[in-house]
């Protein structure tokens, strides 16, 4: 890739800085300029936002609070998620006769909207701590699957020859060779999962009305109440949660597996 | 590989013999037709064929990898190192590391593989490169590692598929030096397939020329040079003679 000059002479953070500046002095254009006083709750300045979301102790308890319970939700239901669908992938991988029953309940699982499905879940199982989590294990366990399986069987056949001469069995191979081949995958897979449960997490809440509010139901509550500031706030935390677990597992993706060419780029 | 039952040693005292040996995969192709070849203890054999005449199926029938639908495939040797066309390094493990693998899947003990990586290791020349990751590396060095990793098993009869084809020629033929060097250390004997005439005939003590598909023996050729062979062997009136010879008998295998 070519880089101009002045991409050569700034550091790496300065341009997306600028981009940052310039959207923030087009919120500021558009609260202060464009919209008439009364109007302007449709789109509060960034500074009130701050103000009344964030330095307001009783306001800034609740938005906490709420992220804090669909942070526990989206992580469970993450973690759940991670571990049931590299186990249903690796042993997939295994037995074809697995694969051919499984397969088509992931792809109906993934083609569903799940979150039509979430009254259901709480008609059943009550809209507390379980069902949140259910919902979240629910929207991201097809990519921890499909990526896990797509890594296993992904390994070149000559690779295989080479552990077949040596009379390798079925533990050392998933161990010695299909595993580590696939942890770019399972890693992606994870990354593209944990973005859906944050997901899941955050716009499931619209349905729990019920028990402790969590950063969606916030939202919701916000929106009725037209308090748009604390909108915004709680819109904004709720993408930070977003970019936080992404930026997590792109790095730990980066340590693990910087042997991997996807990873090269971020070599000097 | 089954460790060589004395009942299946056809030829008597030939580390690997094919006789009237045939593949026909279940596709229907035919790969290889009635082959005889016969590998003696500390003989290099070259393997000369156009390309796609059966020539990588006759190394997995050699190695086990595959059965012969005709005729058969005998194999005295206690260990069997397989060199693939591509290194088939594990990109995760370093150089060590991957030249250790074939003695961890053997269960041989810790101590034992990493001597016996490290010997191997300095004996293809890249002891500096020891904790160096194979994307790291040259293709002619990871084509090194290839070999000491195929060295570590101590093999009686090594396998060679193409081993330095995707490689330029200076490499190629510094390579060819360097594997008649580790002949003469370790004394297997070795099948070698190749397209390269000129490889064919400074490597080996008898060169064999396949057919088109399906892969058929077409002429077999005995070279005399001695071992150790100097590079400029490949500039000697002989040399070029024996290498026209080969060619020759491959055109026919072309048309």
């Amino acid at each position: 890739m070519r880089t101009g000059r002045a991409g050569a002479r700034w550091p790496r953070w300065v341009p997306p800085l600028i981009v940052f500046a310039l959207v923030v002095a087009a919120w500021y254009a558009m609260s202060y300029l464009a919209l008439a006083p009364e109007r302007r709750f449709l789109l509060p300045p960034p500074d009130a936002v701050v103000r009344v979301g964030f330095f307001d102790s009783g306001n800034r308890a609740e938005l906490l609070d709420g992220l804090l319970l669909s942070a526990q939700v989206a992580l469970s239901g993450l973690t759940i998620a991670a571990v049931t669908g590299i186990v249903c992938g690796v042993a997939m991988a295994q037995a074809s006769w697995l694969e051919r029953s499984l397969n088509p309940y992931f792809v109906v699982l993934q083609t569903i909207p799940i979150l039509a499905l979430v009254p259901l879940f709480g008609f059943w199982f009550g809209f507390g701590f379980f069902t949140r989590v259910i919902v979240c294990v629910l929207i991201s366990l097809f990519p921890i699957v499909a990526n896990t399986l797509f890594g296993l069987r992904s390994v070149d056949e000559s690779f295989h020859d080479l552990f077949t001469l040596q009379q390798s069995g079925r533990w050392s191979r998933l161990w010695k060779l299909q595993l580590p081949a696939a942890l770019p995958h399972i890693l992606t897979g994870l990354r593209i999962s944990a973005g859906l449960s944050v997901i899941g997490a955050v716009v499931g809440d619209f349905f729990f009305r019920q028990g402790r509010p969590g950063i969606g139901t916030l939202i919701d509550l916000y929106r009725s109440r037209l308090q748009s500031e604390q909108l915004f706030a709680a819109v904004g935390l709720a993408s930070l949660l977003g970019l936080a677990v992404f930026v997590v597992f792109g790095f730990v993706a980066r340590r693990v597996t910087s042997w991997h060419t996807s990873a090269r780029d971020s070599l000097p | 590989m089954a460790a060589a039952e004395p009942a299946e040693v056809a030829a008597a005292g030939s580390t690997l013999s094919f006789a009237g040996a045939g593949k026909r995969y279940d596709d229907g192709t035919q790969a290889l037709c009635a082959v005889d070849v016969d590998v003696a203890p500390g003989q290099f054999v070259t393997v000369v064929g156009p390309s796609g005449c059966g020539k990588s199926t006759l190394l997995r029938l050699a190695a086990g990898l595959t059965e012969a639908t005709e005729g058969s495939v005998h194999r005295a040797a206690a260990s069997v190192g397989y060199v693939f066309q591509d290194p088939t390094l594990l990109p995760w493990r370093s150089v060590r590391s991957n030249v250790e693998l074939f003695g961890e899947l053997r269960g041989l003990s810790r101590q034992e593989r990493r001597r016996r990586a490290d010997e191997a290791i300095s004996l293809v020349g890249l002891a500096d490169f020891a904790h160096a990751r194979p994307r790291t590396l040259s293709g002619g060095m990871r084509m090194r590692v290839s070999l000491a990793r195929a060295l570590t098993l101590r093999p009686d009869l090594l396998l060679l598929d193409e081993p330095f084809g995707a490689l330029d020629e200076i490499t190629r033929e510094r390579l060819n030096d360097e594997l008649l060097r580790l002949f003469a250390v370790r004394r297997f004997a070795a099948l070698f397939v190749t397209h390269s005439v000129s490889e064919a005939v400074f490597l080996a003590t008898r060169i064999i020329v396949l057919s088109d598909r399906p892969g058929r023996v077409l002429g077999v050729f005995d070279v005399p040079f001695p071992y150790p062979r100097p590079p400029g062997l490949r500039f000697s009136g002989e040399f070029t003679h024996l290498a026209a010879q080969v060619s020759a008998c491959l055109k026919g295998a072309a048309a």
